[in-house]
């Protein structure tokens, strides 16, 4: 990105100790530095998040992914603040979440941030019209001003003519995307997801990741979206947080997670995941300085010629059809090589010199 | 202490703290306070007085057919034809019948009215809070278990007997279930739903007006209805100061052994339970058993709109 990246969300070493005695325990962690364990035993407080810090960029879409337990869930409500974190603070766009009062915050939530909920949380009593419009009616918007709005938004979300219908007449795929559009009515800057999908069959699933996806390439949300699953983190992010514990354990792109993972936790995470899509031929070659040292000059008119920023699928296109290594050029100078052999490991998914 | 000497086995014959005396020491200071009592009784005696002088003032076949539609209204045919029924039964027990079913069920409406004004709130407060659930239980469990005849007597002193006395007496006895149940029902509402509207802005007011009331409404009925049969079912102890009505007529039979009236006294509370029940029962129907129609898609509006809808 070329641009300079402008951060809507801030969260600053985030802590959230659950528990009557949290702050004594926060206090002896920051003397002592206890260890989850001893926080446990020694206080009986849970550590739902441990000095958590990201920021999230506009329009950027952000993974938060790990597995059932490891804090997910409590460190997306520090953003709207529906929790108080123990220690830490969050930033909206430079503005201290934790210090507004309690009218700023109602303003901040219905006008700057939409949620949706794994479990959905739609208002079993109010119609799909009256649940999409909700936020907007907390905040006094005129009648016939909400009826628009919330028109716009079940548009988008594909339901029109459900509108005067209640939660409990939809099935599950289409509550949720009443969900979407609740969030989306109130055109906010933010929007949180904690595992939106998780809750739907795969087919569903597919599909209102497929809509979701399109209503962000339109409208350009800056997005924490909350997943367990590795695939759906990659297809949706252009970054990825890989949560263990209530630590962040790891934040990257996709193909920082896949390559170059933190820590053996994160690489069994990632061992499953096809590298195809996913690894560009700047991270396997070999650069041209390093090569021509390695084997001597060569002729490479012959060549086929890649970009660095081609993904391994493109590179085998270009590769099957030679016997010679693939030469990669940026902006018409040659800079690097990549081998059959870097090829073959990248898509396996180890580094030439670590299989070497 | 005593001046018989002190037997550890059977300690207790020798200590007195006094509470009889103390309490009667209340009793006392209620005595010489009444006066400030009376614009109270005043604005009640009032509030039972017109609503007495209203069910009084409805031809019975008249008031007869406005209940049936309001049942109609509230349950559904069905329970309209129940209500009616049980109303022509009530009229043919006996020639006064009637008046005297009125009279009782101004006093229960009464009851109930200030029931909900007073359970209402203290119920909301005891879902929200645990510390406020904790101190109201045994004072709900007090209220509910000790016998009418204790609190009938300060009460009396107090107030005098009478329509107002009635009243109190039956309000001490009636109120638990809706404080219970509206906590119960405000605390059952799924806390996700609470959180969404968190989530989007809602202030703790709106919270509880546009999500928590409404989802606890069906439980919140069921603790009213439960509260209306236990105001009838004080009718004949209220009776006992001077609360006039059906109860009044089982009391009398009681003195004089009159079988007959007793069963007219009798099956008249009986009747006017039913009534009351059926209509609270069917008020408590959730959206989703009504076909999500309003209210006024159903019953004898529904009847009348349709009808409105065709001649425009
Ligand atoms: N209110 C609470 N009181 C005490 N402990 C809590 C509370 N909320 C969460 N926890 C604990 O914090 C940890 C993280 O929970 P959280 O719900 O954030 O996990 P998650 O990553 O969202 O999991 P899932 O994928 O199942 O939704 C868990 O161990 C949980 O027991
Ligand atoms: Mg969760």
């Amino acid at each position: 990105m070329a641009e300079t990246r402008e951060d809507v969300i801030r969260c600053e070493g985030i802590w959230k100790i659950f528990g009557d005695k949290s702050r004594h325990a926060m206090e002896a962690v920051r003397a002592r530095g206890l260890s989850k364990k001893d926080i446990r035993e020694q206080f009986d407080c849970v550590v739902g998040v441990q000095d958590a810090s990201f920021t999230v960029g506009r329009g950027e879409i952000f993974c938060i992914m790990g597995l059932s337990g490891s804090g997910k869930s409590t460190l997306i409500r520090h953003i709207n603040r529906l929790i108080e974190p123990t220690s830490g603070a969050v930033y909206i766009e430079g503005e201290n979440v934790n210090a507004m009062n309690a009218e700023a915050l109602r303003k901040l939530r219905a006008e700057k941030i939409g949620m949706v909920f794994q479990s959905m949380a739609l208002m079993p009593h109010r119609t799909v019209r009256d649940n999409v419009a909700f936020s907007l009616e907390v905040r006094g918007v005129s009648d016939a001003e909400r009826a628009k709005v919330a028109a716009k938004a079940i548009e988008m979300v594909d339901l029109t003519g459900w509108d005067a219908k209640y939660p409990d007449e939809l099935s599950g795929g289409m509550q949720q995307r009443v969900g979407l559009a609740r969030a989306l009515a109130a055109d906010p800057t933010i929007l949180l997801m904690d595992e939106p999908f998780s809750a739907l069959d795969p087919l569903i699933r597919r599909q209102l990741q497929g809509t979701f996806m399109e209503l962000s390439a339109e409208l350009h949300k800056t997005t924490v979206f909350i997943t367990h699953d590795l695939d759906e983190a990659i297809r949706i992010g252009d970054r990825i947080a890989i949560m263990k514990d209530g630590v962040l354990v790891q934040i990257g792109t996709p193909e920082e997670i896949v390559t170059e993972p933190a820590d053996d936790y994160v690489a069994e995470f990632v061992a499953g995941i096809s590298k195809l899509d996913l690894v560009t031929a700047a991270r396997i070659m070999q650069p041209m300085a390093a090569y021509v040292q390695a084997n001597g000059p060569q002729d490479m008119g012959t060549w086929p010629v890649g970009k660095p920023e081609d993904k391994l699928n493109e590179l085998v296109d270009l590769a099957v059809g030679t016997d010679h290594p693939i030469l990669i050029a940026a902006e018409g100078a040659p800079i690097g090589v990549v081998t059959k052999r870097a090829l073959l490991r990248g898509i396996q998914g180890r580094d030439e010199e670590r299989a070497a | 202490m005593a001046d018989t000497s002190f037997d550890w086995l059977n300690p207790f014959a020798s200590i007195d703290l006094g509470i009889a005396s103390w309490a009667d020491g209340i009793k006392q200071w209620a005595i010489s306070h009444r006066e400030m009592i009376q614009p109270i009784k005043r604005f009640f005696e009032s509030v039972i007085v017109g609503i007495e002088g209203a069910l009084h003032a409805v031809p019975p076949l008249v008031m007869l057919v406005i209940v049936a539609l309001i049942a109609w209204q509230a349950a559904g045919r069905r329970a309209a034809i129940v209500v009616g029924c049980c109303l022509l039964v009530l009229g043919l027990l006996a020639p006064e019948a009637w008046g005297l079913a009125m009279t009782t069920l101004a006093i229960v409406t009464a009851s109930v009215i200030l029931c909900v004004l007073i359970g209402l709130p203290l119920g909301v407060l005891a879902g929200k809070s645990d510390r406020f659930e904790a101190f109201i239980r045994p004072v709900l469990d007090t209220m509910q278990t000790i016998p009418a005849f204790v609190y009938l007597v300060p009460v009396v002193m107090m107030i005098g007997i009478g329509n107002v006395s009635g009243v109190i007496v039956t309000i001490i006895f009636a109120l638990p279930p809706l404080v219970r149940l509206t906590s119960l029902g405000i605390r059952g509402v799924n806390p996700s739903v609470v959180e969404a509207a968190r989530a989007f802005g809602a202030s703790p007011a709106q919270i509880l007006r546009k999500v928590e009331l409404p989802l606890a409404t069906p439980t919140i009925l069921a603790g009213l209805n439960q509260t209306i049969m236990l105001s009838l079912s004080m009718v004949v102890i209220a009776s006992m100061i001077s609360v006039k009505g059906l109860g009044n007529e089982v009391l009398r039979a009681m003195g004089r052994l009159d079988a007959g009236k007793a069963i007219v006294g009798g099956l008249g509370i009986v009747m006017l339970a039913i009534v009351l029940d059926r209509i609270t029962q069917g008020l408590g129907r959730s959206g989703r058993e009504r076909g999500h129609r309003h209210w006024w898609e159903t019953g004898p509006a529904g009847v009348l709109t349709a009808m409105f809808k065709k001649t425009n």
